[in-house]
């Protein structure tokens, strides 16, 4: 599939703010051990396989979109990826969950390097997708989860439109669909102690917006996209 | 351990291994001889995985008793998840499922470790069980309860608690016979197991006739199960030097039964894989579907050869 992208060059983009982490002499060393351990750690609860079908890992701008089931999807997500994609990947998550007490903000923070996004105010002129292609620059990737919250019923809700206004922003991106299964039964809703049982990320062949795609369009087939890696 | 048992049993199983390595090399760099290229493959890959378990048991039984209750013990882990993970659980399990998973494995398989054969082998069958049921009533959720509780139970007994009595073979006292001789035993035992899972297989093929359930599995016959269960034990009256207790006669019955058994946890693992609509439990050895798949026969037939031992060493219960 071409890519209809026009290639920014970071002139065209805002400045990306200077954050504590991933400035010009990136994450401590302290942060990156914990990084990895963590990795580690996620997989080896999570027993996730990994599978890329009609997809490779690669370092180019992505952002990654998946089912939300579980607060252990996107360190399992993030995790899974290789090393050199992972310390390019952030994912986004919610202010309220991961600034609570101190551990929580420190791994959001500095360690997964999260971009965290105050659910509870959102402003017109401070856009969850301005922040996010802000923070992003052009060498960064993202992880979203589109459906906004954890599902209760483990079905696939509809996606909030986010994902198209990022897509609508910087065509240049790819979107990867990933599926996951089981980690709901990991850690289900309202659960702390999780149970370790195995599960399965798919990650599925990008996707773009089409020219004059509309967007409750576009958001279906976003979301079939990512149902069509269930099997 | 370092006794000329030890060594000619391993070095017979390694060259036998060895051997078979070679042949399936062969097959598969010339295959204009006949045979289906798919079988081919299928043994070479069960020949890798016997490659794995033969050094990860090689390794364990080199650093003791205690490492091999571990392994064994991180194998229960590992193919009670592949269970769990098959069968459907309802949000009320959840908590019981947790204690399941970090308190009562680990603690049964350091009962094991500690030789309490009064206490693990009554821990799971009695106090886990009851304590699932409750645990999952306290949940408060009644929907399908027996059948959600069966399901945690069977996993618990099949995957963990039989599978613990492989290992505790290494702590039946024999008399005249040193440590090695007890490793031999657990060694004979997977030999057993792995031996009539191929002659079940080769049995089947050729002769087979008769399948015992087709809508359970479509290669599983009657003249496999007893050509499976006459060449282990022959198998086993040959070898019968090996596994210290036994005399020819008691080694070749231990072979018998052990055939009958691996056969029932193969048939019975079948039955479950084909309610969830799947054709094998994991991914982690390439080829050997998952652990689970690995170690069916093994958890059905551990704890028959286990009561055997006891019997003909005379030893009765500690």
């Amino acid at each position: 599939m071409p890519k209809l992208a026009v290639m920014l060059s970071p002139a065209d983009m805002p400045p990306a703010p200077a954050t504590g982490a991933g400035t010009a002499e990136g994450p401590s060393l302290v942060c990156r051990a914990a990084g990895l351990s963590l990795a580690a750690l996620a997989r080896l609860l999570s027993g996730s396989s990994v599978r890329w079908i009609a997809s490779q890992p690669d370092t180019c701008q992505r952002v990654y979109f998946a089912n939300h089931t579980s607060h252990l999807d996107a360190i399992v997500i993030w995790s899974s990826l290789p090393q050199t994609v992972r310390e390019l990947t952030r994912p986004v998550a919610a202010k309220d969950y991961w600034q609570r007490g101190l551990v929580r903000r420190w791994l959001a923070e500095e360690v997964f390097n999260a971009i965290l996004i105050d659910r509870t105010d959102i402003k017109v002129h401070q856009s969850p997708v301005d922040l996010m292609l802000r923070e992003i620059g052009v060498t960064k990737s993202l992880i979203v989860f589109p459906e906004g919250s954890r599902s209760v019923t483990g079905e696939i809700g509809e996606f909030k439109s986010g994902l198209y206004y990022l897509a609508r922003k910087r065509p240049d991106i790819e979107l990867v669909p990933v599926h996951i299964d089981n980690l709901n039964r990991v850690l289900p809703r309202g659960e702390f102690l999780p149970v370790p049982l195995l599960s399965c990320i798919s990650f599925g062949p990008p996707l773009w917006l089409e020219r004059g795609e509309a967007k409750a369009d576009f958001l279906d087939r976003a979301r079939r996209a990512v149902i069509a890696l269930k099997e | 351990m370092n006794d000329i048992r030890t060594i000619a049993l391993i070095a017979g199983v390694l060259g036998l291994l060895a051997i078979a390595t070679v042949i399936g090399q062969f097959l598969k760099r010339h295959p204009d001889r006949g045979l289906d290229p798919a079988a081919v493959n299928t043994f070479n890959l069960r020949l890798r995985g016997w490659w794995i378990m033969c050094t990860v048991l090689a390794a364990a039984f080199w650093l003791g008793t205690t490492a091999t209750v571990v392994l064994f013990g991180l194998v229960s882990f590992w193919a009670l998840r592949e269970f769990i993970t098959l069968t459907p659980t309802r949000k009320g399990d959840h908590r019981a499922l947790f204690w399941v998973f970090f308190l009562f494995t680990p603690l049964h398989y350091v009962l094991v470790g500690l030789n309490r054969y009064d206490v693990f082998s009554v821990f799971l069958p009695v106090y886990a069980t009851l304590f699932v049921l409750a645990r999952v009533a306290f949940a408060g959720d009644y929907k399908r309860f027996l059948e959600r509780t069966a399901k945690i139970q069977a996993g618990l007994v099949v995957c963990v608690y039989c599978l613990s009595f492989a290992p505790a073979l290494l702590q039946i006292p024999i008399k005249g016979a040193t440590i090695g001789g007890n490793f031999r035993l657990l060694f004979f035992l997977i030999l057993l197991v792995q031996f009539a899972d191929c002659m079940q297989y080769v049995w089947s093929r050729v002769l087979g006739r008769r399948l015992v359930a087709a809508a359970v599995s479509s290669n599983r016959t009657w003249e496999g199960l007893l050509g499976s269960a006459t060449s282990t034990a022959l198998l086993a009256a040959v070898l019968w030097w090996a596994a210290p207790p036994f005399e020819p006669w008691q080694a070749a019955l231990a072979g018998f039964v052990v055939a009958l058994m691996g056969f029932a946890g193969g048939m019975t693992m079948s039955a479950i894989k084909r309610d969830r609509g799947v054709k094998d439990y994991g991914t982690l050895v390439v080829g050997h579907g998952g652990v689970l798949d690995r170690i069916d026969s093994i958890c059905f037939a551990a704890p028959v050869f286990y009561h055997m031992t006891q019997l003909f060493a005379g030893a009765g219960s500690p």
